[in-house]
């Protein structure tokens, strides 16, 4: 078996084409830049009495316009012919591109189906008015499907994450697998993304460290959210004492570079002593506190209604959090084996509370302010007179109404913690040294940077695109949520 | 305005001892003593054998007294070995059992003995801060004048072409963390194999193979373009783009206000009420921002220092507390919780003495 060229059989007719439109795109573009300066746009006028303007501006915008097209016409062409031709034909785009397939039907359907229906769908329909806001979409539900499609299906990666073939070491994209039977190796032939320093599959790994991020990223920002709002809430409504104090240690813990805290938190010596473990008692208290107030504070009133909803509820909480909290052989061992829905394994759970525990004072600070500002508002001093009690104006009044600076905020925090999860891995904290998720990969493959980059790119790529695609959604969300 | 002053550095001063008892209890955990003792001793050491050595030190007395001796307020823990040999917090290296002072602690200037590096805290740390010193000069030079034209070109015509493309970059640039940018940079820009360095050779620009150097350990002498550059780029690339947009909010801001409305309708040029009318008004806010940038990029310089191997306060920081060095850490972070409030301070003063508005009245 050979080689794997980039774009394979393509390459001989589109790649010139290709390079070609390329340069005229950036000569366009330049072109549009110095036309901008030197001639002044058409008349207002003109265009108004339903004439054409027409100067060198309006070229150079038009020009620049129709290659950017066609670049994206030949970029998905390169993309679509990986999945009609035979595997591994249409070169390593190509065959990367086939092995996405269930990610870009999955990508296909929702766009078709969010964009029909988007005048019924509130705010996530509104998204799909903005251009930046439906590039983030993508880029998000990109990797959320590849999470999906790999965590569950098992779907995507050509191989394992973790297996060693000999004499793999460092290969670059689109080399062979030694030794496997070419009749019928099938998908798994190539290393599509070359090899690593340990002889393992770069493109495999990198689609498998997807399902770690994906996992903890926004579940831990919602456990972030949950302290920061619990705690939020009463410090800006109440004020006072609580306020001061809360804030202090808001302010404490901001104070403290983030590095020195995962340090300190996410060394083997001080996971032996269980502080990570006490801390997450702590943090995934919130969540049940919060549902407890939440239904309590609404249905306060109607007994019959709160009492069996609270109890379902508070039994399932506190199940989840007993399961989540005990482990076998760590120092909070409380449910019996057969009652532990699911065990978390020591380092995630390390690196998930840190994560929780860094975020949250932030969010704390978010909430405060929200709430010092909606507190002045007629709707409020209504629920007052009225004579509804503070916990109830608090989660049913000042809570809804603060939603959509939250919401932009809970994207933008999803990807300040892919971040700060990547800054773990980077400096090899929390997680098992050979976990292929994306910070430890590129710290692993930063050693031989500048031999042999690809082990380090393509991880670093795939984390920036994540967190590339939540910025843009966050900025969509905030465009449209400002529109009304 | 002196009250105000006073009252934040006191502040400051309990959220310094706060934090640095928090550090000092998380160091001071038996494990991380134990560590300690094998790294300094031996790490064949017997469980015994680490007992004594602690007990020896006066690593296993209450975690407050060590707090208190560390302070200064107590005297520095001492012990006469039946050798004649002198134990304790104050004893340093070269120096006579008289001459070793009763305290030792940051009250008597004192910021202790760092066990990894076999020097006084204090002047190793000096010489990392006039390290990092250096980078974040360079790092300000270079963000803060490219932060505000992007911010100001973006905001003067909201919603334009200019305003979208400008946008798009600063999201793109506070995206991109810098574990991310710098392995971007180093295997484009540094790389004898890929990227730009070979083509640059081959059309004979550049003399050798690679445009810059992947590290940055001769900076620490000798600061060149070529050692210097993707260090300092990487740590402003990441700043950038979260100081453009505030430049961008508040210039667009400013440009919707009344007075500036006024000024076009009496036929002031564009370029004029820009430069002398909207952009000394649009600056208040960034400068705000800028100040609080600062604890931001001592994260940022954390992880350049530990990807270009240059030893400044970041890779101080990494390299002491992986090695379980518990007076350099609680130095670290006392400078830290110093940088961060003091920029705070700053940045507020500042404020006040921009706008007219909370100025004067």
């Amino acid at each position: 078996m050979e080689q794997l060229t980039w774009t394979g059989a393509l390459g001989p007719f589109l790649n010139p084409i290709f390079t070609y439109v390329a340069y005229a795109f950036i000569l366009a573009v330049v072109a549009q830049i110095v036309a901008s300066f030197v001639f002044k746009p058409a008349a207002v006028g003109a265009v108004m009495a339903g004439t054409v303007a027409v100067g060198p501006k309006e070229y150079a915008d038009m020009a620049a316009k129709y290659l950017l097209l066609a670049l994206i016409v030949l970029v998905l062409i390169y993309l679509a012919a990986g999945m009609v031709m035979p595997f591994g034909k249409a070169g390593i785009i190509g065959a990367i591109s086939a092995r996405f397939a269930p990610v870009w039907i999955a990508l296909f359907v929702t766009f078709t189906l969010s964009t029909v229906y988007k005048r019924r769908l509130g705010l996530y329909g509104k998204l799909f008015d903005s251009m930046i806001g439906m590039i983030g979409f993508a880029f998000v539900m990109f990797w959320v499907y590849t999470a999906i499609f790999v965590g569950v299906f098992n779907m995507i990666s050509t191989g394992d994450a973790l297996t060693q073939v000999s004499g793999m070491k460092n290969k670059l994209p689109g080399t062979p697998i030694r030794g496997v039977d070419p009749e019928t190796c099938g998908t798994g032939c190539w290393y599509l993304l070359g090899g690593d320093n340990l002889a393992r599959d770069v493109f495999s790994r990198m689609v498998n460290g997807s399902v770690i991020v994906i996992v903890i990223a926004p579940f831990a920002t919602l456990f972030a959210f949950m302290g920061g709002i619990t705690l939020g809430l009463p410090a800006g409504y109440f004020g006072g004492k609580l306020d001061t104090f809360l804030s202090f240690l808001a302010n404490l813990i901001l104070a403290f570079p983030v590095i020195l805290l995962f340090y300190l938190l996410v060394t083997p010596e001080i996971v032996a002593t269980g502080i990570p473990h006490y801390m997450a008692m702590v943090l995934f208290c919130f969540p049940i506190v919060f549902l407890t107030v939440l239904i309590n504070s609404r249905f306060y009133t109607r007994p019959s209604l709160r009492t069996p909803l609270l109890a379902g509820i508070l039994v399932l909480a506190v199940w989840l959090y007993l399961s989540a909290i005990s482990a076998p052989g760590t120092v909070i061992n409380v449910l019996p084996e057969s009652m532990d829905l699911f065990n978390i394994s020591s380092g995630i759970l390390v690196v998930f509370v840190s994560v929780v525990f860094v975020n949250s004072p932030t969010v704390f600070r978010i909430v405060r302010g929200l709430v010092l500002d909606i507190q002045t508002r007629d709707y409020v001093a209504a629920a007052q007179t009225r004579g509804e009690g503070p916990w109830y104006i608090m989660l049913w009044e000042i809570l809804p109404n603060a939603r959509g600076p939250l919401i932009v905020d809970f994207c933008l925090r999803v990807g300040y913690t892919t971040i700060l999860l990547g800054t773990l891995g980077f400096f090899g904290l929390g997680l098992p040294p050979e976990s292929p998720d994306w910070g430890t990969t590129i710290n692993d493959g930063r050693k031989l940077l500048s031999i042999y980059p690809h082990p380090a790119l393509v991880p670093a790529f795939a984390l920036l695109s994540l967190v590339l695609g939540l910025n843009l959604l966050a900025d969509g969300l905030r465009e449209e949520s400002l529109r009304d | 305005m002196g009250l105000f002053i006073l009252r934040r550095v006191g502040m400051m001063i309990v959220t310094a001892i706060c934090l640095t008892f928090i550090v000092f209890f998380m160091t001071n955990l038996y494990p991380n003593l134990e560590k300690l003792a094998k790294t300094q001793g031996n790490f064949r050491m017997s469980e015994e054998a680490v007992e004594s050595y602690l007990v020896d030190r006066g690593y296993l007395q209450p975690t407050p007294v060590k707090y208190l001796q560390w302070l200064g307020v107590l005297p520095g823990f001492k012990l006469v070995k039946e050798d004649g040999t002198v134990l304790g917090k104050c004893v340093r290296p070269g120096v006579s059992a008289e001459d070793t002072p009763n305290y030792c602690g940051i009250l008597q200037g004192d910021w202790g003995w760092s066990t990894v590096s076999k020097a006084p805290v204090g002047e190793t740390l000096g010489k990392r801060l006039a390290n990092t010193g250096k980078l974040m000069f360079w790092v300000m030079v270079v963000m803060v004048p490219s932060a505000l034209i992007i911010g100001v070109l973006a905001g003067m015509n909201e919603g334009s072409r200019t305003d979208r493309t400008l946008s798009t970059v600063s999201i793109a640039s506070t995206a991109t963390p810098e574990y991310v940018s710098g392995v971007i940079f180093i295997a484009l820009l540094a790389s004898t194999r890929f990227g730009l360095g070979p083509i640059l050779h081959d059309w004979g620009l550049i003399e050798g193979k690679a445009l810059f150097k992947g590290s940055a350990k001769t900076a620490m002498d000798n600061v060149t373009l070529q050692n210097f550059t993707l260090p300092v780029l990487t740590v402003a690339l990441y700043g950038m783009g979260y100081i453009a947009r505030m430049t961008r909010a508040s210039m667009a801001e400013v440009m919707t206000a009344q007075y500036i409305r006024t000024a076009r309708l009496k036929g002031v040029s564009f370029r004029n009420i820009v430069m002398k009318h909207a952009l000394r008004n649009a600056l208040i806010a960034p400068f705000t921002v800028i100040m609080l940038q600062f604890p931001w990029l001592l994260n940022g310089v954390v992880i350049v220092e530990t990807l270009f191997s240059y030893s400044g306060f970041g890779w101080q920081l990494v390299n002491a507390a992986g090695n379980n060095d518990i007076e350099m850490l609680l130095a670290v972070s006392v400078v830290s919780v110093v940088v961060v409030l003091v920029t705070q301070l700053i940045s507020d003063i500042g404020y006040v003495y921009l706008n007219p508005r909370i100025r004067i009245s």
